[in-house]
């Protein structure tokens, strides 16, 4: 095995088990810290696929802002696994069987999809100048549309934020 | 992209990585000393003056007595990430060093040494991803630590180093339209032969120093220990050497922070009159790394002479400081700057 492929499976696993990590620990700081985890480990495929911008790019909004704003809610508000609250069965129940059927609706979209192979020496794709070049010559409708939103949604904020 | 790695390249960068990380610590460790003996001018005092000639022992004497002081874990803290805090920032702060360019190449043995660890194509972003995590160290280590005190010093912390990211990213992005590029050592380059980027950039430097001034928590930013309300903020539960990787790294912080701020804004290893000094290049390469650790010191005299002289700022003053001036006048300068890049071609 080549030392991508080697770096590739390390990657995966470590990445697979902290998901199911954060699924699984009672204590919700931990699962913030595992998600961090899971972040890192998909910055890390990133790179392998040379799309170094991407990587760097993912670590500074998921892990330095929107993790950090997670633990400063969760310690906030102080939860702790003592006081998560006893949840029903119904509820469970419930949780189950919707997760089942998000599952598959997801694997039906995956069998579908058109996982084309990336063509041989097409690796520069994720290098930051063709990201930009393709934001925004070819998608420049999408990518404005999508940072309006944003406006949007932190305009919104505000108005929540002054309501009081 | 994984090229062939002679064994040569790997041995190369790993002495290369281990003086790096010596130097920074040893400048970080003198740092400290720095900081008693001008805290002491100022004030109209001796400092320190017992350990060795001058006090010039006394950082070895405060490390000693930090590993040698007991070990204390709080009984309701949470062991693991009241160990993994510390540890983190530590690490987080060490990091930054690897894409720095700390003098030209070097040419030994018919082998031309690059005196950067990597230069990678996205060298200033890696740097700001870096700082973005040091902030985990104090969250975790604060949270853990399962103290009010700690976890008020955390949450100041958490949102001053937020705040500040913007600004400090905003005043980034229009250096970069003028580089072009995100590679620290194509920065550096471009200002061999023009001017230094603080010259075409001084709102943007000053918008990044008092970022980076905010992100090493140093006064008058020290919200987040602040010793007069907070007892000592964040590290409040720590003792021993744990404390010590907190103090610390602050002093590593302070370096590397002063190490990028020469490199984007002062024209890193250049100096001025390189290209008509007669002297093999090997020479002029060691001239440079000279220049650049004499702009560093520079530097990090500055951090300490601010530190004694500008008294703390209050929580609301920081926050109005950094959302509703900082910010505003980063994107002002981002306009301009672009304006005036605009300008010639019409």
């Amino acid at each position: 095995m080549s030392l991508p492929v080697i770096l590739f499976w390390i990657l995966a696993v470590i990445s697979i088990l902290s998901a199911i990590g954060v699924v699984m620990a009672k204590n919700p700081v931990h699962s913030v810290l595992l998600l961090i985890v899971t972040f890192f480990t998909i910055a890390g495929l990133y790179i392998l696929l040379n799309a170094q911008f991407l990587a760097v790019v993912h670590i500074i909004v998921y892990a330095g802002a929107i993790m950090v704003l997670f633990l400063f809610v969760i310690m906030l508000m102080n939860l702790n696994a003592s006081g998560e609250p006893q949840k029903n069965n119904l509820v469970k129940f419930a949780g189950v069987i919707s997760g089942g059927i998000l599952l598959i609706v997801l694997v039906a979209v995956l069998k579908q999809a058109n996982t084309g192979m990336l063509a041989e020496g097409s690796d520069h794709i994720g290098l930051i100048q063709n990201l930009g070049q393709a934001l925004f010559k070819d998608f420049v409708l999408p990518f404005e549309v999508s940072s309006i939103l944003f406006l949007s949604a932190m305009i919104g904020a505000i108005v929540i934020g002054k309501r009081e | 992209m994984f090229l062939e790695i002679s064994a040569f390249l790997v041995i190369e960068k790993l002495i290369l990585v281990a003086a790096i990380l010596g130097i920074s610590l040893f400048i970080a460790m003198y740092s400290t000393y720095a900081e008693r003996k001008l805290a002491a001018f100022i004030q109209d005092r001796r400092g320190p003056n017992r350990a060795g000639i001058f006090g010039i022992l006394q950082p070895l004497a405060d490390g000693g007595k930090l590993f040698f002081k007991e070990e204390i874990i709080p009984e309701y803290a949470n062991k693991f990430l009241f160990i993994l805090g510390p540890a983190l920032f530590m690490i987080t702060a060490c990091m930054t060093s690897a894409v720095v360019p700390w003098g030209s190449t070097l040419h030994i043995a018919g082998r031309d040494i690059s005196l950067q660890v990597a230069d990678v194509n996205i060298g200033i972003l890696y740097v700001f991803g870096v700082v973005s995590l040091g902030v985990y160290g104090i969250m975790i280590g604060g949270w853990a630590s399962n103290n009010k005190y700690s976890l008020l010093g955390t949450i100041r912390a958490a949102s001053q180093i937020i705040s500040y990211e913007l600004a400090m990213g905003l005043s980034l992005i229009a250096l970069l339209m003028i580089t072009g590029s995100l590679s620290l050592k194509d920065i550096v380059e471009q200002q061999s032969h023009g001017v230094w980027y603080i010259v075409y950039q001084p709102i943007g430097f000053l918008i990044f120093l008092v970022c980076a001034f905010a992100e090493c928590n140093r006064t008058p930013f020290d919200l987040a220990e602040c010793d007069s309300e907070l007892v000592m903020g964040f590290h409040t539960e720590y003792s021993s050497m744990k404390l010590g990787f907190y103090l610390f790294a602050e002093y590593i912080n302070m370096f590397i922070s002063s190490a990028v701020m020469v490199t984007l804004y002062f024209g890193g290893y250049n100096f001025p009159g390189m290209h008509s000094l007669h002297v093999s290049p090997n020479m002029l390469t060691i001239l440079g790394v000279i220049a650049f650790f004499i702009k560093i010191f520079i530097f990090l005299f500055f951090f300490i002479w601010v530190r004694w002289t500008v008294p703390r700022f209050r929580y609301d003053q920081l926050m109005k400081l950094g959302w509703k001036m900082l910010i505003p006048l980063a994107i002002l300068n981002l306009l301009i700057t672009g304006a005036l890049m605009l300008y010639p071609h019409h």
